[in-house]
């Protein structure tokens, strides 16, 4: 193994180790910082709400393409009485969370990061530490917690609305029975399923959190850095998304 | 006028923060070599140098942000270092810290930036908050500011609800970071007088780390001068205006030739100038 690849390693273990310490000291931050539920509302809303208008819209188009290529699937076996089956296991198992996991990144997820690297670069974190406030607790842990709430809310809301474009593309245009649409998915879908889903949204939702939070945290206090920081939450989001669904979708078979 | 030599023998027995012998390098490259600098009870301690004397890192050392490699760092009595993560907060409560660009939290408005350690940290009917806020906007003339956001701040205005804030709790000892940078001469004006008047009415002790040398040396009752690691001078204003060491002259006059070197190392100037260029 060459010096460079070496120290790289060395780096990358680093790396992970200081964001499992994060980890571990932002957790001992949660409970305090659940004494100030204004805050945690408030990143609620800044994660979650703002989060709302593109969550929705890919849930509708996801849905909506759903809708055509699992009838066009089933057609070829002329089972396309399944189309409301196929939607909503494919939505609730895999593509609410981890969809939902992905844009949460890009939007919520580069937004933390950014904002805490700019706090840390203008010297607003090492204030709060001054004033004898912690960073940790005031700012990173009302973030984290916030994102890990409005996770699993965003994801719900994806699929009900990418079920629903589904249902309008297979039943309103491509004349699937209605009844037989909603009967079907009714008794096919088991609360296993629904459950594999939450467990994944909620996972994930915790991944994306620390990593945003972590990044900013540890960001160089520099505009370059921030950028840096930012890119690094969403190839790191998105790449732990991934290998975390495989992980999961595996130990729910 | 004492040199570093003898100021290190004295230790004042009124000194709020005392640091002694201390060593701090980062990354290898030594920033204090044998550092000694007391602040005493009410008065102005000024610390000067030239850019890159490690005077903010001398505050984050005070401030208990980093540890010495070597010496003491003494705050209230007690030695920073040793201290844990409680008794540090404790200590920090009773300091009050105005940092070189405000550092206000930007995402509340200037009322709740002096509201911030007075709400973190006791509990304080809304009423009492209120006047109190009121109160130390009004000393530093922008109780009419109150509902602006940071971001609506110019950057005199930003520093002085910064120092609003960093008065709040009633601190023991207020340390000023670069106070005087890039202030238009009004704003300079009137900060310099409300640092000497919270020194005066509340008898807090201050240190100010600055180089504007005659902005600070008006005000200051005792001052250290630092170079390469180690404090070159110190005394009164009028014992350095009078000092015959040439470090102290350079910079009390701003020259570019002196012990204190101007040029950052480099190669012989005409050689460099006819090589071939990379």
């Amino acid at each position: 193994m060459s010096a460079a690849s070496k120290a790289g390693v060395i780096e990358a273990v680093r790396k992970t180790g200081v964001a499992g310490l994060f980890f571990v000291r932002l957790l001992g931050a949660c409970l305090p910082a659940l004494a100030r539920p204004k805050l945690i509302i408030a990143q609620i809303y800044n994660a979650g709400a703002r989060s709302l208008i593109i969550i929705m819209l890919s849930g509708l188009f996801t849905g909506m393409v759903l809708g055509l290529q699992g009838y066009e699937l089933l057609n070829r076996f002329g089972a396309t009485e399944a189309l409301g089956t196929a939607a909503a296991l494919a939505l609730l198992k895999e593509l609410g969370p981890v969809l939902t996991a992905l844009l949460f990144a890009g939007r919520a997820g580069t937004a933390l990061t950014s904002e805490i690297g700019l706090m840390r670069a203008t010297d607003q974190l090492t204030a709060m530490e001054v004033m004898a406030v912690d960073p940790l607790r005031y700012v990173a842990a009302p973030r984290f917690l916030g994102g890990l709430i409005a996770m699993p809310l965003l994801t719900a809301i994806f699929n009900v609305i990418g079920l629903f474009g589904a249902q309008l593309i297979g039943v309103q245009m491509l004349g699937v029975d209605h009844g037989t649409f909603w009967s079907q998915t009714q008794s096919a879908v088991a609360l296993k399923d629904v459950t594999e889903g939450i467990v994944k949204s909620v996972v994930f939702g915790a991944v994306v959190s620390l990593i945003a939070v972590n990044e900013g945290y540890h960001a160089e206090p520099t505009a370059e850095g921030v950028g840096l920081a930012t890119t690094r939450t969403v190839v790191a989001s998105s790449v732990m998304t991934l290998l975390l669904d495989y992980v999961l979708t595996a130990a729910f078979m | 006028m004492s040199e570093s030599a003898s100021a290190a023998a004295q230790v004042p027995h009124d000194a709020v923060i005392d640091v002694r012998g201390v060593h701090y390098a980062i990354d290898g490259r030594p920033i204090f070599s044998g550092l000694d600098i007391a602040a005493r009870r009410g008065l102005i301690t000024a610390v000067m140098g030239p850019s890159g004397t490690g005077k903010t890192t001398l505050l984050r050392l005070i401030t208990g942000q980093i540890y010495a490699d070597r010496g003491v760092v003494s705050v209230f009595g007690k030695d920073v270092g040793t201290l844990g993560n409680a008794e540090l907060y404790a200590s920090r409560q009773r300091m009050g810290m105005l940092f070189q660009n405000g550092a206000l939290l930007t995402d509340i408005d200037v009322f709740e930036n002096v509201a911030f350690p007075v709400r973190e940290h006791t509990d304080l009917p809304e009423p009492l908050i209120r006047n109190l806020v009121l109160t130390k906007l009004e000393a530093v003339g922008l109780r009419g500011a109150a509902h602006l956001m940071p971001g609506e701040l110019s950057g005199g205005m930003a520093r002085r609800v910064a120092l609003a804030r960093a008065i709040v709790m009633d601190p023991e000892v207020l340390i000023y970071d670069e106070p005087f940078v890039g202030l238009d001469p009004i704003s300079l004006g009137v900060i310099l007088r409300l640092i000497k008047q919270m020194n005066d009415a509340l008898k807090i002790t201050s240190i100010v780390v600055s180089h504007d040398v005659h902005e600070i040396e008006s005000i200051a009752d005792y001052s250290y001068l630092l170079s390469e690691g180690r404090v070159v001078a110190s005394g009164t204003p009028a014992e350095l205006a009078r000092s015959d060491s040439p470090t102290v002259r350079q910079f009390m006059t701003g020259g570019a030739e002196g012990p204190v070197r101007f040029h950052y190392p480099a190669a012989d100037y005409a050689t460099e100038l006819l090589e071939s260029p990379r």
